[in-house]
């Protein structure tokens, strides 16, 4: 590997890969992503690579496993140069078609487009997709276009380039300024300014200073930090490489969690690749500076994602987070000043110094600049990351990028900010997304979890799912939250179970502002927060369940019973055949019906009941009708049948 | 797993006792649970006490101070996947297996952990043996997958 000794060698290398390159020359990208992965994207690669090989073609078309473009669901994705057609849910299966139809004979094989489910519209191009036409993509905008284990790909699309801009005519200093001018706030939780916390470690006087890259990701529900890490390393590892010579750290640190292999392998490369090249190491760019960065794994604690608490454990103890009456920025990491930034705030740094703040701030609300990635999961039509710039409402994020939500349901909520956050109503959903409205309408940006929930979730027990995460998550340190968030999880599990009982809300609130005032760290202080937004929003749900014994979602399982119509059901016996627990006796011309003793409400039955017969219901709060007997039972069949 | 191996774990590491917890990690990726010798291995060559080592090695999730099965099973029990019904697909898997969150079967087949997001929300419902990613998942197919393994 060539060692680049100042930024005009790296820009010579760049042209150099550039005209070994042809522009025209076919490329097949597959995405190599973990949720790709899942879905079977090794097996279509190796499928391709053995059929360019068959088909002679070795020479001419080109092969690549890149990083997650966001559209995970409909994975495999593969996007096909340079026409940049755009096949989603690709099988080994479809390969030989698309070498012959698409690569050979430039034709687009129709049945593997996206479909718009609005329109009927077939998409032919990425950019085509409603999902993608909506979105201001600056982060993972190269995600398809690079194979994330090539630092050639990065250097080719312009990488590092920006570290030779900082590196080879600004000072620190300057540096610095640009990051905090163009106000870029953390993207891994509460929105602090990057810059006045780089600002902080490098005025602290201790002339060992840290920088640290958050990808503990503990939030469930969100990948972007994953997709970026393992689709684009080297652009996080740059932004760490400026972040590190603004505040005159000389080793960083990335500390990734354990249930992210892939991320931990592709950072790992790039980490050894941007080695070789010296753009890591000693007197980068011959500009005097030094610079190392290790890799940490976690090892599955949600609270190792708080600033102290990972430090502890980079250090090698248990994670348990302190009290910071000092900043982490001053003393930190072995009691030295410590930058800790989230993955998609060090990814953004790059961008900045590439673009200038002053393109960065023309992007976003007042208080909110540049883009923000979500991870857009739940009851929505197109699952997935999306980056949208800061101001964009909720409206357009739920509907115009996530097509709305499937199955004809209603909306009902989209809890934003993890545990840590709350759930937003559809009278709110007109709200512009910034992390100062988020937190005015209870919520709040946390690392940009969007989980849609349609009109058959219910808030109480969503409360109560956050509540019994963090109760397992808490260290356990202090009462308020160890002691505190268990009782809150005992009366939210009650409530669900339909034992409720009157003035079990007000305990509730009670406990939970215990919690927020006396809580050690911000784990317990958030945590009364997803049961403080339901409350507000859905007050009339944990009435229902409290004094009617009734769940009007459909949803907790105690509260409800699966019956069937007998005025519905043509006795295919679908269900019968289907149930787990053998509760549902049918025969031939006989209604089915459901052993409320031995059914154990897993919804199968509901599931498997063909929609031309809905013979299955659902009920709650109302008594179980008894089972129809005899006679009665009997299906008459009209016509030819009887 | 001999002294000789976990030596060599620790030699990877530098010896390092701020390396405690990778050191877990690699010792834990290859036996798949970390034996009480192992613990006392370590706890003798960093020059960290017992009681620090025992702390990290209960305090994160990922490590097992007891026996695990063969087949590791992982149900993501995210919010992504909560919503979409992840819980019918743990009441399946510990029919079929017999054993709760945390629990080993007699037989040391399965292992069953609930984990809280594997970053392929998308594809939720999520569950992952042994590594293998297996989205969408309902618990008639729960069922067919957990038959295919030995
Ligand atoms: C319990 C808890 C868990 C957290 N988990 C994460 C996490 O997984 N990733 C992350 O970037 N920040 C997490 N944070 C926020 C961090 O403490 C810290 O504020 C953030 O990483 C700083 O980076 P930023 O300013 O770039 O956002 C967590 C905070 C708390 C209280
Ligand atoms: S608030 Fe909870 S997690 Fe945070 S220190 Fe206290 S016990 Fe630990
Ligand atoms: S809910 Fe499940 S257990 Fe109950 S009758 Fe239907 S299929 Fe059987
Ligand atoms: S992993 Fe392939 S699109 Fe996300
Ligand atoms: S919530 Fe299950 S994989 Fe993310």
């Amino acid at each position: 590997m060539t060692r680049l000794n100042s930024p005009e060698e790296l820009e010579g290398f760049r042209q150099e890969i550039l005209s070994r390159r042809d522009p025209d020359k076919p490329c097949i990208s597959i995405c190599a992503g973990s949720g790709c992965v899942a879905s079977g994207a090794l097996e279509v690669i190796a499928a391709f690579k053995a059929e360019i090989e068959k088909q002679g073609l070795a020479a001419t078309v080109d092969t690549k496993g890149t990083g997650c473009p966001g559209f995970c669901e409909r994975g495999p994705v593969v996007v096909i140069y340079p026409e940049e057609i755009c096949y989603l849910q690709v099988m080994p299966e479809d390969v030989p078609e698309i070498i012959s139809q698409t690569v050979k004979e430039k034709k687009v094989v129709d049945r593997l487009l996206y479909v718009d489910p609005a329109t009927g519209e077939k998409a032919v191009h990425e950019y085509d997709i409603s999902f993608y036409r909506n979105q201001e993509r600056n982060v993972i905008c190269n995600n398809i276009k690079i194979d994330s284990k090539n630092i050639d790909d990065y250097l080719a699309n312009g990488g590092y380039s920006a570290l030779g801009e900082a590196l080879g005519s600004m000072t620190p200093v300057e540096v610095l300024e640009e990051v905090k001018k163009a106000n870029l706030r953390g993207r891994g939780g509460a929105g602090f300014p990057a810059g006045v916390k780089w600002e902080g470690s490098r005025n602290a006087p201790d002339p060992v200073k840290y920088v640290i890259v958050n990808a503990d990701e503990g939030d469930p529900g969100a990948f972007m930090d994953r997709a970026v890490l393992e689709g684009n390393p080297h652009s996080v590892l740059e932004g760490l490489i400026i972040g590190g010579y603004a505040i005159g750290a000389q080793e960083g640190y990335i500390y990734v969690r354990h249930e992210y292999p892939l991320a931990v392998e592709n950072i790992t490369l790039a980490i050894q690749q941007a080695e070789a090249c010296g753009l890591l190491g000693e007197n980068i760019f011959g500009s005097g500076y030094n610079f190392r960065v290790f890799v940490n794994q976690g090892a599955g604690a949600f609270v190792c994602g708080e600033s102290t608490a990972l430090m502890t454990s980079i250090e090698g103890r248990a994670g348990e987070p302190r009290p910071k009456y000092v900043r982490s920025n001053v003393v930190g990491l072995w009691g030295h000043p410590t930058v800790l930034n989230n993955v998609e705030t060090w990814a953004n740094v790059p961008l900045i110094i590439n673009k200038g703040a002053d393109w960065f701030t023309s992007i976003g609300t007042e208080s909110s600049k540049g883009t923000k990635i979500f991870s857009l999961v739940g009851k929505i039509a197109n699952t997935g990351l999306v980056e949208v710039p800061m101001g964009i409402s909720l409206r357009d994020i739920v509907f115009k990028i996530g097509g709305g939500i499937p199955g004809g349901k209603k909306f009902k909520a989209v809890q934003t900010g993890g545990p840590s956050g709350g759930c937003i109503p559809e009278s709110l959903l007109d709200l512009p997304v910034g992390f100062d409205e988020l937190t005015a309408a209870g919520s709040m940006m946390g690392s940009g979890g969007m989980i849609v929930m349609d009109e058959d979730t219910c808030m109480v027990d969503t409360a109560r799912y956050f509540v019994k995460f963090l109760t397992d998550e808490s260290c356990g340190k202090c009462v308020p939250c160890r002691e505190g968030l268990r009782q809150m999880d005992n009366i939210l599990t009650r409530i669900t179970e339909g034992k409720g009982g009157e003035g079990d809300i007000e305990l509730l609130e009670a406990l939970a502002e215990t919690a927020q005032e006396a809580s050690l760290c911000a784990l317990g202080k958030s945590a009364p927060n997803p049961f403080l937004s339901t409350l507000q929003y859905f007050r009339d749900e944990y009435e229902a369940h409290i004094k009617e014994k009734r769940c009007p979602a459909l949803s907790c399982k105690e509260l409800i019973a699966y019956v069937i119509d007998p005025e519905q059901c043509r006795a295919c016996q679908l269900c019968v055949k289907k149930c787990p627990a053998g509760a549902i006796d049918g025969g031939k011309d006989l209604v089915s019906i459901i052993d409320q003793e031995k059914c154990t409400k897993c919804g199968t039955c509901f599931e498997v009941c063909p929609p031309r017969f809905n013979a299955v219901r659902k009920i709650s709060g109302e008594p179980v009708p008894p089972p129809v007997s005899g006679e009665a039972r009997k299906i008459v069949r009209g016509g030819k049948e009887s | 797993m001999d002294n000789e191996r976990i030596d060599q774990i620790i030699e990877k590491h530098h010896g390092a006792s701020s390396a405690l917890i990778q050191i877990l990690l690699d010792i834990q990726e290859e036996n798949h649970w970390l034996p009480k010798e192992a613990l006392d291995r370590v706890s003798e060559k960093l020059q960290v006490p017992l009681t620090t080592v025992r702390h990290a090695a209960t305090f994160y999730k990922v490590f097992s101070t007891v026996p695990k099965g063969r087949h590791q099973v992982h149900v993501c029990l995210g919010t992504a996947c909560h919503v979409r019904g992840a819980n019918r697909v743990l009441d399946t898997v510990e029919e079929m297996t017999g054993i709760k969150p945390g629990e080993t079967d007699l037989d040391l087949k399965f292992s069953l952990e609930t984990v809280n997001c594997l970053g392929c929300c998308a594809l939720g419902p999520v569950m992952e043996i042994d590594g293998k990613v297996y989205g969408k998942a309902t618990p008639s197919k729960t069922i067919d997958v957990l038959k295919k393994y030995e």
